[in-house]
């Protein structure tokens, strides 16, 4: 199998794929190179996915054809692929988390002795694989006590240790922090030095253009274009993704800012936060910024009335208040658009009135009955107020794009017209387009005077849509900066 | 060299990013349409087979009658539809009502029937509000804090009758187990009164929506301002009252409060509850399909003892009416070990 290293490790050619009449693939051709790490990008529903399960073996496509070094393939299913060296990391991680790091990765073939688990060779057959990805693991911790980042280092451990020469990682970084996608990158190129090819899906074009050479684009189902790194720009990536020039990635209006909505002061929890103080004035983003785990979703929890207090005071228009629960913190006129929008944000399987009117259905109700008429028509309104595409009311949650649910989220809370709304992570995971949407919603809410309070791990965003930014660090702010700072500051104050 | 463990399947995302899960969901939908109208054809099915082979099947004291085997159980099943929505089990209705009985059966004989049957009620809800409160207090699983409240309360009822039975004596009391309005008996009144109370509270109120969206995502529930744990024992309280109606019925009937009564309804009561589809994971049912799932146990059960089937049977049957019943709901679901 090594001595597939010739040029082009897999070539997809002509790759055509419909599902139930819709044409998800057409004519699409992609080369990736032994050694070398191809970035695809596109937008939500442009096929990568898709893409990725027909290399996969998931799905079989309906024209086209793979070639693996040069030799033509097929796969009937995704045993098929794997025996021929191919393995999906996916954007979550896919592990037993009560499961050391070497059952994790021998758990399909672990070595025997008889009819007994061989554990001094396990132990030392998984050692041998993580040595060779440079990666410091113990083989018999737990998984569930690594982090996010070392969990996927498992799983790549556990690609190669099955003999895999070529990875598609679909997402890998959208949960890591910027450090822990430096850990990632580290091990990616240990990988591609040793000759396997990695193809490399991501929406964070700064990683791909910090990872990937060549950058493949798709749009609709179709590659639109394909250039090495040294041509590619942003702008000029972006263009291709969305067919149309976006003029500014962060449209940012810069509304009239009031007088301070939200105070914290001094705030303390029994995790994580210490001696947080932070203000939010009307007509104001506040952007929160910092690596993952440093303590912004705890602080809006904390906020919100999820997590208790040990110390300190919060002000809502100079008045003390005490928030002891989500219930608490929306009579005081808080909203909160939390990281998750799957598992904290939306009922998936509930229709979208239904969604839309969780939190407001008080205001729904008359003469002791749910009013189903009116909650139809208010979300109606709001489909057009912030162009939700939606068959109607009553399509079900999950069956929306990622921009379409986060507007739904977005929807539900600008029901009730907080004074403070906390968006956590509010881009993540959604398109180009639907972004800049999600941007153009804020100015509109900040201008009519609502404060907000951003959490982002996307700098750039930080930076481009924030009339200030504060940083996090373990807990504690170690940072605030007007507008207009410079991404050093903010990463600085970020690691402290 | 390399297994087929599901761990290194690359594996079908939930989302996908095409249409197919749109054209998927439509189909699914489908699917459960016919499924409601299944349920109803089912026990339609069943009558008219039952008609043709039993000319007493079809008379209006048989299906009075049929009605009055379904009504403890179904009153009891309305509750417990509301304790699944919620993603949660209670095993103790049929100690509830077992207590509930006996203590209505002597209050009644003590103080009268108005009192009797308030007192029996209110220690129905008060039970229901104690497991509750285990559970969304002191974070207790409902299947075990209603498991301890099943013996608990089974226990209570021994002490409390010193196991015998306590016969009532107010034909006040007996009138909501043996009268009958126009011909129609009480029970059975009871039943389709307090359906229709449930129906609107679940599909028309705004408790109804807290506990199909606690049902369908807690978390999500709770970050919308909902105080779901209030909610959740109030729904324990709601199966604990409902259990207790269901001490009146059976006690009334009877005539006696009978330390042995409710003794494995749990089950019935649940299997008419799954029968009709109400999904364990909770978020979604109705209490229609509810009374349908109690209405096709007690017309099968009927149909039993018309055709003059070995008794033994009674139990097999009912088995393999759930297995039916959920098998045409699983076939649209993933396995659950896949």
């Amino acid at each position: 199998m090594s001595t597939a290293t010739a040029e082009a490790a897999v070539q997809l050619i002509g790759i055509g794929k419909a599902f139930a009449g819709v044409q998800a693939l057409r004519d699409v051709s992609l080369t990736a190179s032994a050694g070398a790490v191809t970035g695809l990008v596109g937008e939500n529903g442009a096929g990568k996915t898709t893409l990725l399960k027909i290399l996969a073996g998931v799905y079989k496509p309906d024209r086209g054809r793979i070639a693996l070094g040069g030799v033509p393939a097929s796969f009937n299913d995704p045993a098929a692929a794997q025996a021929a060296g191919i393995a999906i990391i996916h954007q979550e991680v896919n592990v037993l988390p009560h499961l050391s790091v070497a059952e994790n990765i021998y758990l399909s073939h672990l070595p025997r002795r008889g009819p007994f688990v061989d554990w001094p060779r396990l132990r030392d057959d998984c050692a041998a694989v993580l040595d060779n990805l440079r990666v410091k693991l113990d083989p018999e911790t737990p998984v569930g006590e690594l982090s996010l980042a070392r969990q996927q280092m498992v799983e790549i451990a556990r690609a190669i240790a099955q003999h895999a020469r070529i990875l598609a990682m679909d997402e890998p970084t959208a949960s890591l922090s910027s450090e822990e996608v430096a850990i990632l990158f580290s091990t990616i190129r240990q990988l591609t030095a040793e000759g396997v090819t990695v193809i490399f899906v991501s929406h964070r074009l700064e990683e791909v253009f910090e990872i990937a050479d060549p950058i493949a684009v798709l749009r609709d189902g179709q590659m639109v274009g394909t250039m090495p790194r040294a041509q590619a720009t942003t702008e000029r990536v972006i263009e291709l993704m969305v067919g149309r020039p976006i003029d500014r990635q962060f449209p940012k209006e810069v509304a009239e800012v009031g007088p301070v909505v939200l105070e914290v002061e001094h705030l303390s929890t029994e995790q994580l936060l210490r001696d947080v103080s932070l203000t939010v004035h009307r007509g104001e983003v506040v952007g929160l910024a910092g690596l993952v785990g440093a303590g912004r979703t705890e602080l809006a929890r904390a906020i919100f009335g999820v997590d208790r207090l040990s110390a300190g005071s919060i002000r809502i228009q100079g008045r003390e208040v005490r928030i002891g629960s989500p219930a608490d913190a929306i009579r005081l006129g808080i909203g909160f658009v939390p990281e998750d929008r799957k598992r904290s944000g939306l009922l998936l399987r509930f229709p979208l009135y239904a969604n839309h009117t969780l939190p407001s259905l008080r205001r729904f109700v008359r003469s002791g009955r749910v009013v189903k008429r009116l909650e139809t028509s208010a979300f109606q309104r709001w489909t057009k107020e912030l162009s939700i595409h939606a068959r109607d009311a009553l399509e079900e949650a999950r069956d929306l794009s990622g921009g379409n649910q986060q507007k739904v989220v977005l929807a539900k809370w600008l029901e009730l017209s907080p004074q403070l709304l906390i968006l956590d992570e509010p881009t993540r995971g959604i398109d180009v387009g639907a972004k800049v949407e999600i941007y153009d919603i804020m100015n509109r809410l900040v201008k009519s005077g609502t404060a907000i309070l951003m959490i982002s791990s996307d700098l750039p965003e930080v930076l481009g849509m924030s009339d200030r930014i504060v940083v996090m660090h373990e807990g504690r702010i170690t940072g605030e900066f007007a507008r207009g700072a410079a991404r050093e500051q903010v990463m600085e104050a970020a690691i402290a | 060299m390399i297994g087929k463990s599901s761990l290194i399947k690359p594996r079908l995302q939930v989302e996908s990013e095409l249409a197919p899960s749109r054209t998927a969901s439509v189909l699914a939908k489908a699917v459960r349409a016919a499924l409601s109208y299944g349920l109803l054809l089912g026990l339609v099915a069943i009558a008219l087979i039952l008609a043709s082979v039993s000319p007493t099947f079809l008379t209006r004291t048989n299906l009075l009658n049929v009605a009055l085997q379904a009504s403890v159980v179904a009153v009891m099943a309305f509750g417990e539809t509301f304790v699944i929505l919620t993603a949660g089990i209670d095993l103790s209705v049929g100690s509830v009502l077992g207590l509930t009985g006996v203590v209505m059966a002597s209050t009644t004989n003590h103080f009268g029937t108005p009192l009797g049957i308030l007192t029996g009620l209110a220690l129905g809800a008060m039970l229901g509000t104690v497991s509750g409160l285990f559970i969304t207090q002191a974070k207790m699983a409902p299947f075990i804090a209603t498991l301890a409240m099943l013996a608990i309360g089974r226990g209570l009822t021994y002490v409390f009758t010193n196991g015998q039975p306590i016969l009532v004596h107010s034909p006040t009391f007996n009138f909501f187990g043996q009268g009958s309005v126009v011909d129609v008996p009480v029970p059975v009144i009871l039943m389709f009164a307090i359906f229709a109370v449930c129906w609107v509270i679940l599909t028309q109120t705004r408790f109804g929506r807290y506990v199909l969206a606690i049902g369908g995502n807690p978390e999500v529930t709770r970050l919308s301002g909902i105080p779901i744990r209030r909610y959740v024992t109030m729904v324990y309280a709601l199966t604990g009252l409902l259990a207790a109606v269901g001490g009146l019925i059976l006690t009334a009937r009877l005539g006696t409060g009978d330390p042995n009564g409710g003794i494995g309804y749990e089950l019935d009561v649940i299997a008419a509850v799954v029968i009709g589809g109400t999904s364990l994971a909770g978020g979604r049912g109705s209490v229609f399909r509810t009374l349908l799932g109690a209405l096709i146990m007690a017309v099968v059960a009927n149909g039993l003892v018309l055709l003059n089937v070995n008794p033994f049977w009674s139990q097999a049957v009912r088995g393999c009416i759930i297995l039916v019943a959920v098998l045409a709901d699983s076939v649209q679901r993933k396995s659950w070990y896949e």
